[in-house]
């Protein structure tokens, strides 16, 4: 069964803009899925709408089996305990340590410290970060910070991995070391599905392509 | 269950390093509560000093009762038993025109103005103590002992009483309209220090959301502060009230002692001071959970 499906889903924001119309399709667990398109496709509420960060007006997006849109309130943060979100201007806490930042989901969802940290120093190993887990996230560049933010997404073991233009403000090189982090959390068992207008990246990588234009699948 | 209590130590523990992160804010907000309970609670304890001291000295409800000037030894014989015969009258104490006169005489300075009179102006009388301090009893006997032949007029010793009562009474009314005056001013204190606390908060709370902390793990440390600011504002006004105290009982010690009276103003017991710590521990709860109602709702994700 699929571990992610939307059927004849529409999103219009406050305003008339329609920015998905009837998107259908579906992501076995397990698959690595690409989501492209031109800037103003909808990539982006789309991944939103999965997270329920925002409501589809039509159709039913289930995550796990269980339909997103018609979700209570207080269903939405145990929806979103199986989730890694890594977002475009997601923010880190400048006001707390590396260590701290990747922390922070362990705690929010109540985890006994020490294995906690076990866990947060973990994650900071698989992103190349463990030397830098005392420092704050402002020395950091600006690949290292994106990295900082796919360490707090995984610390989790989502079993969905959302990204949205994780390599937006980095050099090809970069961007490269990041996607193959992405691949190498797939191959361990991690569904993953990024945003990414880059088709260099994408077409390295021959995995499937989902593509928007004007809020319609291609 | 250890997680749900891991998390409220942490939330208290946040809570008192925010207190320290910014101490002079954390001070000023403390004692702009302290001194907001401070009012009406130091109000509170002059009024109920007061009320014991007005219950002390009421005790011994009396009435004079006048007879006319002209009243013959046969008519103060029948008046003294008609009262001697009332209800609610406990002793009786009869004072001659003649004992009046020389009491009068003591008065230092009035000897003179006495001697200048032909005869004596003054009429016999009986002070009569009832035997309960109750306002309807002594107007039921002023009305009573005024109807008596040969009594030109009845006087009640009760009627300052009465009137210190009824200000009192005023006094009680202003303090709970105060009290509930600066009540809501605790209230909007902690509405903004929250507010405050929250817009400095934004980025967390927004990525805690969405990482999937519950609302409850959100407010949480919102909540613990609000109450701990009332708390504090609560322990600074007792405290602002107890040295208050201290320093009017020293005033009020000599002059206590020319009335040749111990009288002091009393302190809060425990149990108003229990009352007092939990009611604005309360209210600055209740300022928490508006704010974080409101502020929350504009930076929810979805």
């Amino acid at each position: 069964m699929a571990i992610l499906s939307f059927s004849h889903v529409r999103k219009r924001y406050p305003g008339g803009f329609e920015a998905l119309k009837e998107i259908s399709f579906a992501v076995e667990p397990g698959e690595m899925v690409f989501l492209t398109g031109h800037s103003g496709a909808g990539k982006t509420t789309l991944l939103k709408l999965i997270a329920a960060i925002e409501r589809a007006n039509g159709g039913t997006v289930l995550v796990n089996g269980q339909n997103v849109s018609a979700m209570r309130p207080a269903a939405i943060p145990f929806l979103r305990r199986n989730l890694g979100l890594v977002f475009q201007g997601q923010k880190l806490l400048f006001d707390r340590s590396v260590f701290d930042n990747v922390m922070l989901p362990l705690i929010v969802t109540g985890y006994p410290y020490r294995e906690a940290a076990r866990r947060a120093r973990a994650a900071l190993d698989k992103v190349g970060l463990l030397e830098r887990e005392k420092a704050n996230p402002v020395t950091l560049s600006g690949g290292e910070q994106q990295r900082l933010c796919i360490a707090r997404a995984v610390v989790n073991r989502p079993g969905i991995l959302l990204a949205d233009e994780p390599t937006a403000s980095l050099d090809a090189a970069y961007a490269d070391e990041i996607m193959e982090m992405f691949s190498a959390f797939n191959q361990v068992g991690v569904t993953v599905l990024v945003a990414t207008h880059d088709r260099q990246l994408i077409d390295k990588r021959h995995k499937r392509v989902l593509t928007l234009d004007h809020g319609k699948l291609l | 269950m250890r997680a749900w209590l891991q998390h409220h130590g942490l939330s208290l523990a946040q809570t008192i390093s925010r207190f320290a992160q910014s101490p002079l804010a954390t001070i000023l907000n403390v004692l702009v509560i302290g001194v907001a309970v401070a009012l009406p609670l130091g109000g509170y304890l002059v009024l109920s000093n007061l009320e014991s001291f007005s219950r002390n000295v009421s005790t011994e409800p009396q009435l004079s009762v006048f007879l006319v000037g002209d009243a013959a030894k046969s008519d103060v014989i029948a008046i003294e038993a008609r009262l001697k015969g009332a209800d609610g009258v406990r002793t009786l104490r009869f004072v001659s025109r003649d004992a009046a006169l020389a009491e009068l005489r003591r008065t230092p300075g009035m000897s003179a103005v006495i001697d200048t009179l032909q005869s004596n102006p003054l009429p016999d009388a009986f002070v009569v103590t009832l035997s309960a301090s109750d306002p309807e009893l002594a107007d039921r006997l002023e009305r009573q002992f005024k109807s008596l032949p040969k009594v030109a007029h009845v006087q009640a010793d009760s009627a300052w009483a009465r009137r210190l009562d009824s200000l009192l009474r005023l006094g009680r009314t202003t303090v709970a309209l105060l009290g509930a005056l600066l009540g809501v001013a605790l209230v909007a204190v902690t509405f903004n220090t929250i507010r405050l606390q929250i817009l400095t908060q934004h980025d967390e709370i927004e990525i805690c959301r969405l990482i999937g902390a519950t609302r409850a793990y959100v407010r949480r440390p919102f909540f613990y502060l609000g109450s701990l600011l009332g708390l504090l504002g609560g322990c600074s006004a007792l405290a602002i009230v107890l040295v208050a105290l201290a320093v009017l009982n020293r005033d009020i010690a000599p002059l206590a002692a020319l009335y040749g009276s111990d009288f002091r103003l009393r302190y809060l017991d425990t149990a108003e001071a229990a009352v007092i710590l939990a009611c604005s521990a309360a209210l600055g709860w209740f300022g928490a959970y508006l704010s974080v109602s409101k502020h929350l709702r504009e930076i929810e994700v979805a």
